[in-house]
C-alpha cells in the first residue's frame, strides 16, 4: 500500500527501517537530534535534524546509535569513514553540500581510495546524507548544487531522488551499499508529497526512471530539476512537441543505456542541471552523447544549467541562476530550429 | 573607563542592533524581507565593546550571527538594510545577503556562512597588518560552536606561531544552532583553549559592556604592542532562535529568562546612570533617533530597485 508522504518524512521512514533492520547502522551529525537524550528536561529530540529528517530516531534507538555532533565536518565525517571500515554503518549528515571544503580529505583521499589503495580487502558501506541546491534565498555558501565534486572522484557512488518513492529507496539501497555514496536531497523539494510504498523496499543504485514518454526530444533532469524537465515537457506538449523525460536518479554510476535509448528514439537532447556548467553532469551527458549516440544526434546537444557564477543572494538574481523551465522550452525550440 | 560621549555612543550603537534585529525579526515573520536571518539580540555588548577599541586600519571577521558586527564597525545601515532586501542599492548590491554582508573598505571583512572560516581569515589579516607595518589588529568573531572547528585550532596555532597582531572574540552563547556545548565538546572552560597554542586569554561578561570593554582593550593593546594574540571569551546568550522560525524547543523558559534578566542594554543604562556617564533624556532622544533611522532605512530599501538579472554575471573575477 502506498500512502502520500512528504520527501523528508520518506527519508526519515527509510532511516527507521534501516536502523530497525541493522544494529550496525548509526546516524551523526549537527543536530540530528538536537541535544538529544535530555528526558529529565522534557527534551528528547529538539530538531530531529535541521530539515527534520532524523526526528524521533532518539528516542527508538538511543543517543549511542543517533549522535549529535560538534560542528566539526571535517573530524565526525573521518570518524564516520573510519567506522565504516571497521564494521559499522554509519550513516553521517553534512547539514549542506556547501560544507564539502571543510569535510573533504575523509570522503576525498580516505573513504574513496580505502579499497583500492588496500588491494580489495577494505569495504566503506558509508552514507553521506547532504542537502543540495538553490531557491531559498540562502545565498553563496549554502545553495550549491556540488555533486559534481563527488561524481569526479573514483570510489564514491552520488545520487539524488527526485521523488518522495526514490528517496526512500534509494537511501535504502545507500545505506546497503558497501562503497561510500553520497546521497544528495534537492533543498526546493523537501516538503513535496508523493505517494511512498510501504515496507522496506530498494531501488537500485545506476538506474535511471523514464517519467514520461516521447519521440521528438529526451529532456535529462536530476533532483529538483526533474521537476524543471518535466514542467517543460507539459510546455512543449502543447505545442505538439513530445518529451522522453529522464530522472537520472543515480549520478555515479550513471544509467548509460536509458538516455542512449531515449536519444536513438528522439535524436535531441537537453540536460538540465542547476550546478554550474563546467566539468558536471551536463558536460559528462553530452559528451556520451558525442562519443556514443553520435549517429543519433539530429541537433546538439543542449546544456541548461545554472551560470558559471557563485550563488546570488537577491531573489531577482536567484530566480535569475537557476535553470527554468522557459529556458529548457527555448533550448529545445533551438534545437528544432525554431528561434530562427 | 569611557568618556559621557563615548557612553551616548555605546548606547545608540546596542540600541541600534537591538533595533535592527527585533525589526528584521518582525518583517520575516510577516513576509516581508527573504533570505536566512540569523539574530545577534541578546549579544550587543560584545560587539560594541570590542569595536570601540577599532579603529579603519583594523579587520573584522564575523559569523552568520554578523549584523551587530557591521554596525559596531560603523557599516552604513541604510546600505545594510538594503542589502538584506536584495536590492541594486545594497552594501554587496544584493550580492550577499545576510550571511555574506560586508564592506570591505571599513575593514569589515564579511559575515561567513561556513562555520569557523572567519578565524583563519583574521589570522590573514593579521598577517597583512604585520607585514606591511600597518599598525591594525584583525579581530574574529565567532561562536561556542566554531571552536571545535579545525579552522579554529589551526588558526590559533598559526597566529601563536607567528604572534601576529589578532584577537579572537569567542562569544560563547550556549549552543551550537540546537546542540548545547555540553554536548559538542568535554572542555568545560573553552577560554583554556588558547593554552593549547600558547596565547594568551581572558574571559569577560558578555553581557556586560564595561566588562566586555576592558577585557578586549587589554587584548587589542597587547596585539598592537607586538606581543600577539588572545582568545577572548564573552560569556553570553542569544535572546530569539537560531535563525528566524526556529521553532526552538531545546532551552527551557527558565534558563532564558535567567539571562534575559541580565539584558546587556540594561545592564549598561543601570551602569552608566549609577557612573552618571548618561541622562534619561538624552536616551529617550536616543532611542527616537535610531527608531526612525531604522524606518527610514526600510523605507529606502523598500522603494529601491532589484539588480538586473543579468547582474548574476558580474564581479565573478576582477575585470580589466
Ligand atoms: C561549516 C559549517 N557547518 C555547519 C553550519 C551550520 N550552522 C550554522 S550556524 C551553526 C551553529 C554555530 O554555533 P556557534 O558557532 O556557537 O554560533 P552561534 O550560532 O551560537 O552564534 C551551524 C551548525 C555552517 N554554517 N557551517
Ligand atoms: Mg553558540
Amino acid at each position: 500500500m502506498a500512502r502520500r508522504l512528504s520527501f523528508k518524512d520518506a527519508i526519515n521512514e527509510a532511516l527507521f527501517i534501516a536502523m530497525r533492520a541493522d544494529a550496525d547502522v548509526i546516524v551523526m551529525g549537527e543536530d540530528v537530534a538536537g541535544g538529544g537524550g535530555r528526558k529529565d528536561q522534557g527534551i528528547e529530540d529538539a530538531w530531529g535534524g535541521p530539515f527534520g529528517t532524523t526526528k524521533g530516531l532518539i528516542g527508538e534507538f538511543g543517543p549511542k546509535r543517533v549522535r549529535d555532533t560538534p560542528i566539526s565536518e571535517m573530524g565526525f565525517v573521518g570518524a564516520a569513514v573510519g567506522a565504516a571500515a571497521t564494521g559499522l554503518r554509519p550513516v553521517a549528515e553534512l547539514m549542506f553540500i556547501d560544507f564539502l571544503g571543510v569535510a573533504l580529505d575523509p570522503l576525498l583521499n580516505q573513504a574513496a581510495k580505502m579499497r583500492y589503495m588496500f588491494g580489495g580487502k577494505a569495504r566503506v558501506p558509508l552514507t553521506l546524507r547532504t542537502n543540495v541546491g538553490a531557491g531559498n534565498r540562502a545565498a553563496s555558501q549554502h545553495s550549491q548544487a556540488l555533486y559534481g565534486f563527488t561524481v569526479a572522484i573514483p570510489g564514491l557512488k552520488t545520487v539524488i531522488p527526485s521523488t518522495p518513492a526514490d528517496a526512500k529507496g534509494l537511501l535504502l539501497s545507500a545505506i546497503r551499499d558497501d562503497s561510500p555514496v553520497i546521497f544528495c536531497e534537492s533543498k526546493s523539494l523537501m516538503n513535496s508529497e508523493g505517494e511512498v510504498p510501504e515496507g522496506d523496499y530498494e531501488i537500485p543504485i545506476g538506474e535511471a526512471a523514464v517519467l514520461r514518454e516521447g519521440s521528438d526530444v529526451t529532456l535529462v533532469g536530476m533532483g529538483s530539476t526533474v521537476h524543471t524537465a518535466l514542467a517543460a515537457a507539459e510546455t512543449l506538449a502543447a505545442d505538439g512537441v513530445h518529451a522522453d523525460v529522464i530522472d537520472l536518479r543515480s549520478l555515479y554510476p550513471m544509467d548509460e543505456t536509458t538516455i542512449l535509448e531515449s536519444l536513438a528514439k528522439t535524436g535531441r537532447v537537453v540536460v538540465v542541471d542547476e550546478a554550474t556548467p563546467h566539468c558536471g553532469m551536463a558536460a559528462d551527458i553530452a559528451s556520451l552523447c558525442a562519443d556514443k549516440g553520435f549517429d543519433s544526434l539530429d541537433a546538439p546537444v543542449k546544456k541548461v544549467t545554472a551560470p558559471h557564477t557563485p550563488v546570488p543572494f537577491s531573489p531577482v538574481l536567484e530566480d535569475a541562476f537557476m535553470p527554468s523551465a522557459d529556458d529548457v522550452v527555448v533550448a529545445v525550440h533551438e534545437q528544432l530550429g525554431w528561434n530562427a | 573607563m569611557i568618556s559621557r560621549e563615548e557612553a551616548l555612543d555605546v548606547y545608540q550603537q546596542m540600541r541600534t542592533i537591538r533595533s535592527f534585529e527585533e525589526k528584521l525579526d518582525a518583517l520575516v515573520k510577516v513576509g516581508r524581507l527573504p533570505g536566512f536571518l540569523h539574530l545577534y539580540v541578546g549579544q550587543e555588548a560584545v560587539a560594541v565593546g570590542v569595536c570601540a577599541h577599532l579603529n579603519e586600519r583594523d579587520i573584522v571577521n564575523s559569523t552568520h550571527r554578523g549584523h551587530g558586527h557591521c554596525i559596531a564597525k560603523g557599516v552604513d545601515l541604510k546600505g545594510m538594510m538594503a542589502e538584506l532586501f536584495g536590492r541594486r542599492t545594497g552594501i554587496c548590491n544584493g550580492k550577499g545577503g545576510s550571511m555574506h554582508i560586508a564592506d570591505v573598505n571599513l575593514g569589515m571583512l564579511g559575515a561567513n556562512g561556513i562555520v569557523g572560516a572567519g578565524v583563519p581569515l583574521t589570522v590573514g589579516a593579521a598577517l597583512t597588518a604585520e607585514t606591511k607595518g600597518t599598525g591594525g589588529v584583525a579581530v574574529a568573531f565567532f561562536g561556542d560552536g566554531a571552536t571545535n572547528q579545525g579552522q579554529f585550532h589551526e588558526g590559533l596555532n598559526l597566529a601563536g606561531a607567528w604572534k601576529l597582531p589578532a584577537v579572537f572574540v569567542l562569544e560563547n552563547n550556549g549552543y551550537g544552532e540546537a546542540t548545547p556545548i555540553e554536548f559538542a565538546t568535554a572542555v568545560g572552560d573553552l577560554s583554556v583553549r588558547a593554552s593549547a597554542y600558547g596565547i594568551r586569554s581572558l574571559v569577560a561578561d558578555g553581557m556586560d559592556f564595561f566588562d566586555v570593554f576592558e577585557k578586549a582593550g587589554q587584548a587589542i593593546e597587547h596585539a598592537r604592542n607586538g606581543e600577539g594574540p588572545t582568545l577572548l571569551e564573552c560569556r553570553t546568550y542569544r535572546f530569539l532562535g537560531h535563525f528566524v522560525g526556529d521553532p526552538m524547543g531545546y532551552r527551557s523558559e527558565a534558563e532564558q529568562d535567567d539571562w534575559k534578566s541580565r539584558d546587556p542594554l540594561e545592564t549598561f543604562l543601570a551602569k552608566a546612570l549609577e557612573l552618571g556617564l548618561v541622562r534619561e533624556d538624552a536616551l529617550k532622544r536616543i532611542d527616537e533617533q535610531v527608531a526612525a533611522e531604522i524606518e527610514a532605512a526600510v523605507e529606502a530599501a523598500e522603494a529601491a530597485p532589484y539588480p538586473e538579472p543579468s547582474d548574476v554575471l558580474t564581479d565573478v573575477y576582477v575585470e580589466g
